[in-house]
């Protein structure tokens, strides 16, 4: 495995700056529109609810190869010509924002209904009870799911090896392929998965407790 | 301080992960156990084969049977060396699974497209060819692409299947093209059809094949490397691979491996399957 | 049109819902053991036990931040080298339990901190002891908020089933792609069977949470 590290630093060195790189901009743009998401399906509006919904139930229960295989081979017949990192990307930040809208949704309910209430009864718009009452305790519940789909995330960048996104999982079947030493290889990979997976665990556990 | 004895606990259980699989990596356990002998005693050979490309391995929808050019050679090589009733066994592998697989004793022997290559050489051990496959590339017609030369220029992108040795040998006859590596051939034809790439290169045998089912697409400027398919074995089974290749010799000399190139190329429309006869 | 056609021929959508059963037996099996597993995992981490509680809590960390593909691809070719050589199958549903109980093991322990605590002082004053605290007390309240959380995991379970196919589990996804390598122009309409038949399973789940939510509210 050290010989794998030794010889093959540079490719596993793009592959982890692919990875961390559509994990960041996945992760950024996910927790904005889940969040978005998660308001539709509250609000009072029923349309709106009902957008919310069937965002959420579409993308979370269809798998995420197939929404980023629809990128990568289907738009680029009818629409633009998108490359293999932005339609991981953008299949990513789909999937993974249906899944924190379903997480934050169920973290505002858990906050007391009361809340919401008060805040409208002292003369609060919805949209402002929401981002100064109800969002910021709702998103201290969430901390812990939510870290969990960061985490997800993190490991369904994977998905770019389907479609030739030069990630880390991508370098190491190409390694392994090179060298048939798969297992070395792999373990490698996990060792530098484990790098960017570990620190985003720590921080939120530092995060939740601070919150606490 | 108590994070700290975490920070130390989590290193030092990563290093002893670390030595444990690294060890587990480099031992070859089964090399010590004659292959042959054991398989003569079971009467079985156990394949490891592709069950996911047309022609060499498939896996029939109807009655889950791996059917192919390689199966048929493997069958014919089984009874070769166990007599008559000697049984052959297929397990499906993939690029990623074949090595350790047979690391592991879960198969006896790759014949799985695999062509020799002295890197690989290093990892097992590879009877001689049993197929002599030769690169080329898949194009749109009329395309402005005529050969793999054409290839050779910045903004080129040439597709290719992970885990096939044509990948890397684009990096050879064409340098200045970025090369895209896909799961299986399925996808990267259809990342062809949505034009993220120029041009499909993979071994001829399999883009004829292609070209069958997809009548707007062509080979275009025939083989440019020799891709000899070769079985593995893992390292030290020596007497097994010898007995290989002279099973091979055998079924090559008696006419059953034309008779199996005429049974599963002599529909490939373009592919000049009669040269490869032995 | 005659490539999806020809691609939804009897025999491989009979194919396919072959494959279909082996995910749904491989996530039922995954599903039920890891909620077990991950049940008592977290209260473990919650309880701050001695030590004990520690080592639990790294272990949960590291599992749970190491990709599933790798695990499955570790516990099928790993565990022969310690001389347990599993089948297939069950090599899946090991890697996919040891990876879920840990990704439940972190609900549950958050979903037990998000309760009330004075509830546990209300417990513990009443006569019970703490676990028996834990038990009747905290844990049930702390499902009704997990629900969104868990099936949530569980719905990514199913779909994290087809990561199998790089040991050649022969479920949903393995079996589509044998399906296009007949003919690789079904590729678009395998892609398609897949979303929806997915979708079907995953969208049951997700129908089965919102009835618990809404009976337990």
């Amino acid at each position: 495995m050290i010989h794998i590290f030794a010889t093959q630093w540079q490719s596993l060195l793009y592959g982890l700056g692919q990875t961390l790189l559509c994990s960041i901009i996945a992760l950024f743009f996910s927790l904005i529109i889940g969040s978005l998401f998660a308001i539709f399906e509250i609000m009072p509006n029923k349309l709106m609810r009902i957008i919310g919904r069937v965002y959420v139930e579409i993308f979370r229960n269809i798998p995420l190869l197939v929404i980023t295989m629809f990128f990568f081979v289907v738009l680029p017949l009818y629409v633009t010509k998108i490359n293999g990192f932005t339609a991981g990307t953008i299949g990513l930040t789909i999937y993974t924002s249906a899944f924190i809208a379903e997480t934050v949704r169920s973290g505002i309910q858990s906050v007391d209904e009361g809340q919401m209430e008060g805040a409208l009864s002292n003369g609060l718009s919805f949209w402002q009870s929401m981002r100064f009452i109800v969002l910021p305790q709702a998103f201290k519940i969430v901390i812990p799911p939510l870290g969990n789909q960061f985490i997800n995330l993190v490991k369904n960048s994977s998905v770019l090896a389907f479609v030739a996104g030069f990630d880390l999982m991508y370098q190491g079947n190409m390694i392994a392929n090179d060298t048939l030493q798969t297992m070395p290889t792999f373990f490698a990979v996990g060792i530098l998965y484990l790098i960017i997976t570990m620190p985003l665990s720590y921080y939120m556990r530092h995060l939740e407790k601070k919150l606490a | 301080m108590r994070k700290r004895w975490r920070f130390i606990g989590l290193l030092s259980a990563l290093a002893l992960l670390l030595i444990t699989m690294t060890s587990c990596g480099t031992k070859t356990a089964l090399s010590d156990q004659d292959v042959l002998q054991n398989d003569i005693k079971n009467n079985t050979i156990t394949w490891g084969v592709k069950a996911d490309t047309k022609l060499f391995g498939l896996m029939n929808v109807k009655n889950s049977q791996v059917q192919g050019f390689e199966i048929d050679l493997a069958k014919a090589m089984t009874k070769e060396i166990l007599g008559k009733n000697g049984k052959a066994v297929f397990v499906p592998v993939t690029s990623q699974t074949r090595v350790p697989l047979l690391r592991n004793g879960n198969i006896d022997a790759i014949m799985a497209t695999m062509t020799i290559n002295p890197e690989r050489a290093k990892q097992v051990d590879f009877t001689r060819s049993y197929f002599d496959a030769g690169q080329a590339i898949l194009v749109k017609k009329g395309s402005p692409i005529h050969s793999v030369k054409d290839l050779n220029k910045k903004g080129a992108v040439v597709l290719g299947v992970t885990g096939s040795n044509s990948v890397q040998n684009i990096g050879k006859f064409a340098p200045k093209a970025r090369v895209l590596q896909l799961s299986d051939y399925a996808q990267a034809l259809t990342a062809l059809k949505s034009k993220q790439g120029d041009a499909l290169t993979t071994d001829n045998g399999i883009l004829y094949g292609m070209s069958v089912e997809n009548p707007g697409y062509v080979v275009v400027g025939g083989a440019f490397t020799n891709e000899p398919y070769g079985i593995a074995v893992n390292k030290g089974q020596t007497k097994f691979k010898n007995r290989l290749n002279k099973a091979l010799t055998k079924v090559e000399k008696d006419g059953t491996y034309n008779k199996l190139l005429d049974k599963w190329f002599g529909h490939v429309k373009g592919f000049n399957y009669e040269e490869m006869k032995r | 049109m005659q490539n999806f056609i020809d691609a939804y021929s009897w025999l491989n959508i009979r194919y396919l819902l072959q494959g279909l059963w082996v995910t749904v037996e491989v996530s039922v099996a995954s599903i039920i053991l890891s909620y077990i597993i991950g049940t008592v995992l977290g209260v473990i981490r919650y309880a701050q036990i001695k030590y004990f509680s520690a080592i639990v809590g790294f272990v949960i960390d590291l599992i749970r931040n190491l990709p599933l593909l790798l695990i499955i691809f570790f516990t099928y070719f790993g565990l022969p080298n310690l001389g347990f050589k599993p089948a297939i199958i069950e090599a899946a549903i090991l890697a996919m339990t040891v990876f879920e109980s840990m990704m439940i093991a972190e609900i549950v322990r958050s979903g037990i901190i998000a309760v009330d605590s004075g509830q546990m002082e209300g417990a513990l004053s009443n006569g019970l002891t703490y676990w028996q605290g834990l038990r009747i007390i905290l844990l049930p309240q702390a499902m009704k908020n997990m629900i969104p959380a868990l099936v949530s995991q569980f719905i990514s379970l199913v779909k994290d089933t087809s990561l199998a196919t790089i040991i050649v589990l022969p479920e949903m996804m393995y079996h589509a792609q044998i399906i296009y390598g007949q003919n690789s122009n079904y590729i678009i309409p395998m892609f398609i069977a897949l979303a929806v038949l997915y979708f079907v399973v995953c969208y049951a789940l997700s129908l089965l949470s919102r009835y618990f939510e809404h009976r337990l509210a």
